[in-house]
């Protein structure tokens, strides 16, 4: 069906060719039949990187194959989602290993975005903890994992699509006991305090931050500090101990249109960001949550989105070397002067990670929405060029339009992901409107 | 726990039924063309919900295999919920007998010969349940896709006729009449969103009602309505619409 298709950030809207498949055959049929394709998920990658001439959806794709209750082993189809996953594996004490800030992502998506979340520091991205996978590439289909088909495995982990369409995907579990995370929220007064605050915590398997760029002077990047654990049983209060492994009740709050855009306007942002730091009126708060408001705070308003109007908005997600924390003030301190960002900015420090394509590495992820408007490109552009210069990078998966430059100067391993892409996918029937737009090479077909 | 037997068992409308099924802890029979197609839906089941899954070749074109095929389910099921269907090309089929039939066999004669052999074993020991997925494209025929519709309007009289009969014999017959469905059946279409039903509720419909022992079920429920206006447009003046 022909339709217009967008992301999770609504920007771009393109009119695109939508087909779905259920079964693997009629996956290989399409694929078979059809040139630039693009695996799509759930649509919860911000930008362009799903979008194509021909999207091919993956959520009908949804089996669940094998589930080890012994070993935590888990093997599914790609396009089921990680909340259909976590309603399958909590109850018998099993939790994802890896969890970006929405269970609204499909298995595919957390493989080709190779998502990182609140534990990467300890534990790594998703790929961290892939068994292996099977790929429908441009040369058949293929099982590749850490030790077969390696240039395979490490060009679709992060690879945004481009090696071919996922099809099925094993990997291990992580034990819970509890279905709870027993969480300390502690508020740092600017950024030099969060910093040192992220590195005494650093212990903690989970960690993030809420930084509020538009603060000056003495409150500069104020924040606050949001580590965790899975809770243990005997952590739990007598009512939540009776059923430690029981999901928690589901929110239903929704946005149901497009909001005009000046709703999230300069002001708004302020006072969200004032009331979210006063609410938080004692320095340190310790309490046990169930895991959906820790984890994904977001998803219980569904269609936040449409917060940002009609226009939509762009996610800015950069990851700057862990020594370069004077290009982290630099960047915030021309967000805060421009004063066009969000009332969201996500603070985490990754740890080590050099893998070919993926996004994370050893340092500090910013990111923030900014909602689309005359200018903001510019403007980004010019960000871009700070975060070039501190020798960071941008997150793809949130990309709606970085210029090609930025791309291929700051992956380093970027042309050599380029030939594994030409030798999986030659000539580019596997191609996204992002891929296009940073003028990959595909090769030729012969 | 009874049983439930999905005919048609590859279809998007048919993954929603068994999931919704199976989620009330019934054993789920899938029966479709190609069993192999079936497996990953089986495990998918087991494994999400605890239940006892099976998978069985069905063609609902092979008439004289349909008394064999169901005499050796495993398990003889509560419940039959034939999902099987076939939209076709109409354009195609108004000149080539070959669509024509295989719409017409697929809809009607297919479903009767299934459904009569399910009816039989069913009467005989006075319960049961039987669920015929229709179309409101039955209720009405139109140029775009009268040989489906017409199919479809003699399976709803079928259903409505076994109703009757096996109403006395203790067992239930109920229709469903969905609309729109966002499905690999409709993929090539244009849907308007707002009327427009996910295959998952559907199936909670479906649930729901038969659980109610409703009789004709249309899903979503405003169709009954738009059907009601449409089948009230008197002839002399539909013939002249081009729907």
């Amino acid at each position: 069906m022909r339709k217009q298709l967008s992301n999770w950030g609504n920007y771009p809207a393109l009119d695109c060719e939508e087909a779905a498949f259920s079964v693997e055959e009629q996956l290989q049929q399409y694929v078979d039949t059809h040139e630039h394709i693009i695996a799509r998920g759930n649509g919860r990658c911000y930008g362009d990187a799903s979008l194509s001439e021909h999207s091919i959806s993956t959520l009908r794709y949804d089996k669940v194959l094998a589930f080890d209750e012994a070993e935590g082993v888990f093997e599914c189809q790609s396009g089921i989602t990680l909340d259909q996953v976590l309603d399958i594996t909590v109850p018998k004490g099993w939790f994802l290993p890896v969890t970006p800030g929405t269970k609204f992502i499909t298995i595919g998506g957390a493989v080709a975005s190779d998502v990182h979340g609140k534990n990467h520091h300890a534990e790594g991205s998703f790929s961290n903890h892939i068994i292996s996978m099977r790929v429908l590439t441009g040369k058949g289909l293929l099982t590749c994992s850490p030790s077969q088909e390696t240039d395979l495995f490490w060009a679709t982990c992060g690879g945004m699509g481009l090696t071919g369409v996922i099809s099925t995907v094993k990997f291990r579990l992580k034990k819970i006991e509890t279905a709870y995370i027993k969480q300390k929220q502690i508020k740092a007064k600017n950024l030099d305090e969060i910093i040192r605050l992220f590195d005494e915590h650093k212990h903690y398997t989970y960690s993030m931050a809420w930084i509020d760029c538009l603060q000056k002077g003495d409150s500069f990047g104020r924040s606050i500090l949001i580590v965790g654990e899975h809770a243990k049983p005997y952590e739990l209060n007598e009512k939540q101990r009776a059923a430690p492994l029981k999901l928690p009740m589901k929110g239903k709050l929704t946005v149901p249109f497009n909001l005009p855009g000046f709703v999230l306007n300069n002001f708004t942002v302020k006072t969200f960001n004032a009331l979210y730091y006063a609410k938080n009126y004692k320095r340190v708060i310790e309490n046990v949550v169930p895991y959906e408001p820790f984890f994904y705070p977001l998803d219980a308003i569904h269609h936040w989105n449409r917060g940002y109007g009609k226009d939509g908005f762009v996610q800015y997600q950069f990851v700057l070397p862990l020594a370069q924390k004077d290009g982290l003030t630099a960047i915030l301190r021309r967000i805060g002067e421009k004063g066009w960002g969000s009332f969201l900015a996500v603070l985490k420090v990754f740890g080590h990670q050099d893998d070919l394509i993926s996004f994370p590495m050893e340092g500090y992820t910013l990111a923030l929405d900014f909602p689309v408007r005359k200018g903001l490109f510019a403007f980004l552009d010019e960000l871009d060029a700070l975060v070039l210069e501190y020798g960071g990078r941008l997150y793809l998966s949130k990309d709606a339009r970085m210029q090609q430059e930025v791309f291929w100067n700051s992956y380093p391993n970027a042309r050599k992901f380029e030939s594994i892409v030409q030798a999986y996918n030659p000539g580019g029937k596997f191609r996204s409107v992002q891929s296009d737009r940073l003028h990959f090479d595909y090769g030729s077909n012969s | 726990m009874p049983t439930v037997l999905i005919l048609g068992a590859g279809s998007d409308m048919a993954v929603a039924i068994a999931r919704k099924y199976a989620s009330a802890g019934y054993s789920i029979q899938l029966a479709a063309r190609n069993p192999a197609q079936l497996h990953a839906l089986e495990r998918d089941l087991k494994i999400r919900h605890q239940v006892t899954a099976t998978s069985h070749a069905f063609d609902a074109l092979h008439f004289d295999s349909h008394p064999s095929f169901y005499q050796s389910l495993p398990v003889q099921p509560d419940v039959v919920i034939s999902v099987f269907g076939y939209l076709g090309d109409q354009e195609k089929g108004q000149s080539d007998w070959q669509e024509a039939s295989r719409i017409l066999h697929t809809n009607y004669t297919g479903a009767v010969s299934i459904l009569n052999v399910a009816a039989e074993a069913m009467a005989a020991r006075n319960s049961g349940t039987i669920i015929g997925i229709s179309s409101v494209a039955g209720d009405r025929g139109r140029m775009s896709n009268y040989l489906y519709g017409s199919a479809k309007a003699g399976f709803t009289a079928y259903l409505s006729g076994l109703r009757n009969r096996l109403f006395h014999a203790g067992v239930h017959v109920m229709t469903v009449q969905p609309g729109f469905v966002d499905t690999q059946m409709t993929q090539h279409l244009t849907l308007p969103p707002l009327l427009t039903a996910k295959p998952a509720e559907v199936a909670n419909d479906i649930f729901k009602a038969a659980g109610k022992k409703k009789n004709v079920l249309y899903t979503k429920w405003f169709w009954r309505y738009i059907m009601l206006i449409i089948t009230s447009v008197p002839e002399f003046m539909f013939k002249k619409l081009k729907l």
